[in-house]
């Protein structure tokens, strides 16, 4: 059921959005009940999240059915640009939070800690001396070495940017109808985002089982983990969403006009470079 | 253009009961959920503050365990805050935006479906943990570590609550923003919205920016407390004060979210009963534009006390201290639109001149709680309790509830009962300030907040501030009737309703019909 109000296309009766509260609630209060040490906690943490995945595969297929049909006009069009705009604005602010305590980790409270601040030393550790990265006065996690930049991360920052310009070529293809290189140039894209993850995989394994670098690892394993892991996430997001961009694609979605699927999809895939790019700087190399 | 045809012919094809309301897309259907769902946690909430007011009407332990003593202020806080005041603006959001832009809909619906039924569940799981092992958290809503880490099995459920809460938010806000930018009539231009559009174009643009940010302090002390990261612990090399950083970055524009779109309202109903123009409309965009962007860094004047470098004490000061400017502009906009006005008084212009009034209270407490020297004195007292319910109940609330009389008309096609209406009001005004006046006096004398006990001498004021708790409270029962009476039948109201009322809502048939405007109304 549908009508069109002076062309703008108004849904009547959405069916997934309660389903997709219920797949959240279920996940989340089972995760709750998990950590808690609830034994049943895990399998309904799963049961929820199949929810979710369901309710995503059934609201993006009626979504990508409509399109299709030609159901959105370029009012609509602008509704999810700006919509999918404001989405990855949130999202930067998210990260924001986490690059906000590793800064705040990095010019205060480590740098009190170790007698900027006569008063916090004094009382607290008395005689520690600040460096990054640290660990902290109380050794939290014991001794471990930090991840050092030129290694896999700068590889991992030339597959990323890679696939930035990968990306742009298949929308060049695409604005220009050219299928066989448009799912090229995605394939390419996709591959190169699954190659990182794979890299950020080792690093991680090593890390854990030969630096002794854990999310317990004081501030620095905190901070290290934290951001590159909801990064890591971020990418795994974006990768699958171009795969299944590159499906479309194969199947004869888009037109050189109308193709906001993909272009969301390349915006938060530009979204996780530059995320990657603050990551590379104020992470790894300073 | 020639679909208004196609739109009549599917008029009745909705479905009725339960189902209408749990898949509607519908912006008016979406708007009743959540005010409807904001007058439930009015109530909730209400009834926790309730009992706070009894256990203090007396010093020494009468009713409860200084535990849930301490659960009720951080419960009501939470209720109050993400489930009353923030989804009533939304559902006024939803009902007016579209009407007032001369919209069909929402820019986003089966989004703006999701942005409502996120919430009920949220606040389940948020009230269950009421009776959780170890209890509701009681740390305070602001949830400071290491604190907030001795919640017992609640804590995880704390946590994702607020996560629920913060992705209906932004969804929210998404589309509002969205409705406002690409849903505007021809003619409809930026500066020819009305005040409450404008408003609320700013605040959801405060929300996209703040709420990831608070998600992000609540993860940090999921992780904190689960998987041994050390964000909040000085022998890790971090600080709890990092939290309140975080925090009250989010917090301090949060503030302004509960008072904007109030801010909007009130620049609705005034210049309706004064039949006059807003004074100064566009030096009031300037202004609301000019609060949210200090909102981003004044955020430590809320953490005066827990050691700071003395620039970062002087900045906060100054920089809070400036948002007096804008708030006087609007405050002298709303006095100047009444003056040599042809005023009358109906319910909701005596909720606006109330407001105008009280909630200046509530920013001249705030402007002394901004000096820094003098907040070592106030901070965590109940001044600070008399201050934000200055600006929230009788800032905030007040608006929303003028805002329900001035526009209820208009949703049921009903007028409400004047005569209640205006004891409504007396019987709030008088009793809200019996309520909150006298914390002043017991904050500046040295009564602290969130404890359920106190030293004899400050009994009289709690007492006196009790009673006038009991009779708020009551009152609003006469709100919940009036409402109520209204939806189910009275006067037939008129289109425009208001003999002033200006504004594409006010060109709508009351009710107005399923779908505002099928086809744009053209603007001059």
């Amino acid at each position: 059921m549908s009508e069109a109000h002076g062309g703008y296309y108004v849904p009547h009766g959405a069916n997934w959005p309660i389903v997709g509260s219920i797949g959240l609630t279920t996940m989340l209060v089972g995760l709750a009940n998990y950590l808690n040490g609830s034994s049943v906690g895990f399998t309904m943490m799963l049961v929820g999240l199949g929810i979710v995945l369901f309710m995503m595969f059934g609201w993006f297929g009626t979504v990508i059915g409509e399109s299709e049909s030609g159901m959105y006009n370029d009012q609509v069009d602008k509704s999810f640009r700006q919509g999918m705009s404001w989405f990855i604005f949130s999202e930067v602010m998210f990260f924001a939070a986490f690059f906000g305590a590793l800064f705040y980790a990095r010019i205060f409270s480590v740098p009190w800690l170790g007698g900027a601040d006569a008063v916090t030393s004094d009382v607290l550790w008395n005689g520690w001396e600040a460096a990054w990265p640290t660990n902290g006065p109380g050794e939290v996690g014991g001794e471990f070495e930090s991840m050092e930049a030129w290694g896999i991360p700068a590889i991992n920052t030339l597959l990323l940017l890679s696939s930035g310009v990968t990306v742009t070529f298949a929308h060049w293809a695409l604005k220009k109808n050219k299928r066989g290189p448009l799912v090229l140039w995605l394939l390419a894209t996709v591959a190169l985002g699954f190659t990182f993850l794979g890299f950020q995989m080792f690093e991680y394994y090593h890390a854990y089982h030969e630096m002794n670098l854990t999310l317990g690892s004081g501030v620095y394993g905190s901070t290290f983990f934290m951001l590159t892991g909801f990064h890591g996430f971020h990418v795994t997001l974006g990768a699958i969403m171009l795969t299944v961009i590159m499906f479309r694609c194969m199947k004869g979605h888009f037109t050189p006009e109308h193709h906001f699927g993909f272009e969301g999809v390349a915006w938060y895939w530009h979204f996780v470079d530059v995320v990657w790019l603050g990551l590379f700087i104020f992470v790894y190399i300073l | 253009m020639s679909t208004a045809t196609t739109h009549d012919a599917h008029h009745e094809e909705h479905p009725s009961g339960l189902a209408r309301w749990i898949f509607t897309t519908n912006h008016k259907d979406i708007g009743t959920l959540y005010l409807l769902f904001a007058l439930l946690m009015f109530i909730v909430g209400g009834a926790m503050a309730m009992i706070i007011r009894a256990e203090l009407f007396e010093p020494g332990l009468q009713f409860v365990e200084p535990q849930f003593f301490n659960s009720m202020t951080t419960m009501h806080a939470l209720v109050m805050i993400f489930g009353a005041v923030m989804p009533a603006f939304v559902g006024l959001a939803n009902w007016l935006i579209p009407m007032m832009i001369g919209a069909p809909d929402m820019a986003l619906p089966r989004m703006n479906n999701w942005s409502f039924w996120i919430l009920p569940f949220a606040f389940a799981i948020l009230i269950s943990t009421l009776f959780m092992d170890g209890g509701a958290p009681a740390g305070g809503w602001t949830m400071y570590p290491p604190l907030v880490l001795q919640t017992g099995n609640a804590f995880p459920f704390l946590i994702f609550a607020v996560h629920l809460m913060g992705i209906s938010s932004i969804m929210g806000a998404i589309n509002v923003i969205v409705t406002i930018i690409n849903m505007r009539a021809p003619g409809m231009t930026m500066m020819k919205m009305p005040l409450f559009v404008w408003t609320w174009l700013i605040t959801a643009y405060l929300l996209i920016a703040t709420m990831p940010v608070l998600a992000g302090s609540v993860t940090m002390l999921l992780t904190d407390r689960f998987f041994d990261t050390s964000f909040f612990d000085a022998a890790g090399g971090g600080d709890p004060v990092m939290f309140q950083h975080i925090f009250w970055f989010f917090g301090h524009p949060e503030v302004y979210i509960l008072i904007l779109p109030a801010f909007g309202i009130v620049s609705q109903i005034i210049p309706t009963f004064a039949r006059k123009p807003l004074f100064g409309y566009s030096s009031m965009v300037y202004a609301t534009a000019s609060i949210a962007f200090l909102s981003f860094i004044v955020w430590a004047h809320h953490m005066f006390t827990v050691g700071m470098p003395l620039t970062g004490e002087l900045f906060f000061m100054y920089a809070t201290m400036l948002i007096a400017v804008p708030t006087g502009v609007k405050v002298f906009n709303w006095v100047s639109t009444m003056w040599k006005g042809s005023m009358t008084f109906e319910t909701p212009m005596l909720f606006a001149v109330g407001f105008v009034v009280m909630f200046t209270i509530g920013g001249f407490s705030g402007l002394m709680l901004a000096i820094a020297p003098v907040d070592f004195q106030y901070h965590d007292t109940y001044f600070v309790v008399a201050h934000f319910h200055y600006v929230l109940v009788t800032g905030a609330v007040f608006a929303i509830m003028g805002a329900t009389y001035y526009w209820l008309p208009k949703w049921t096609g009903h007028m409400y009962s004047e005569k209640l209406g205006k004891l409504h009001f007396w019987l709030s005004t008088i009793s809200v300030n019996v309520l909150f006046f006298p914390q002043h006096f017991l904050g500046l004398a040295g009564m602290p907040r969130r404890i359920p006990d106190y030293s004899p001498q400050f009994t009289e004021f709690n007492q006196l501030s009790s009673i006038g708790g009991f009779a708020f409270g009551l009152t609003q029962l006469l709100f919940v009737y009036i409402v109520i009476q209204t939806i189910r039948g009275g006067e037939k109201a008129s289109e425009q309703v208001w003999e002033g009322a200006h504004g594409l809502e006010w060109t709508l048939p009351s009710p107005p019909p399923y779908h505002s405007f099928s086809t744009a109304p053209e603007i001059k």
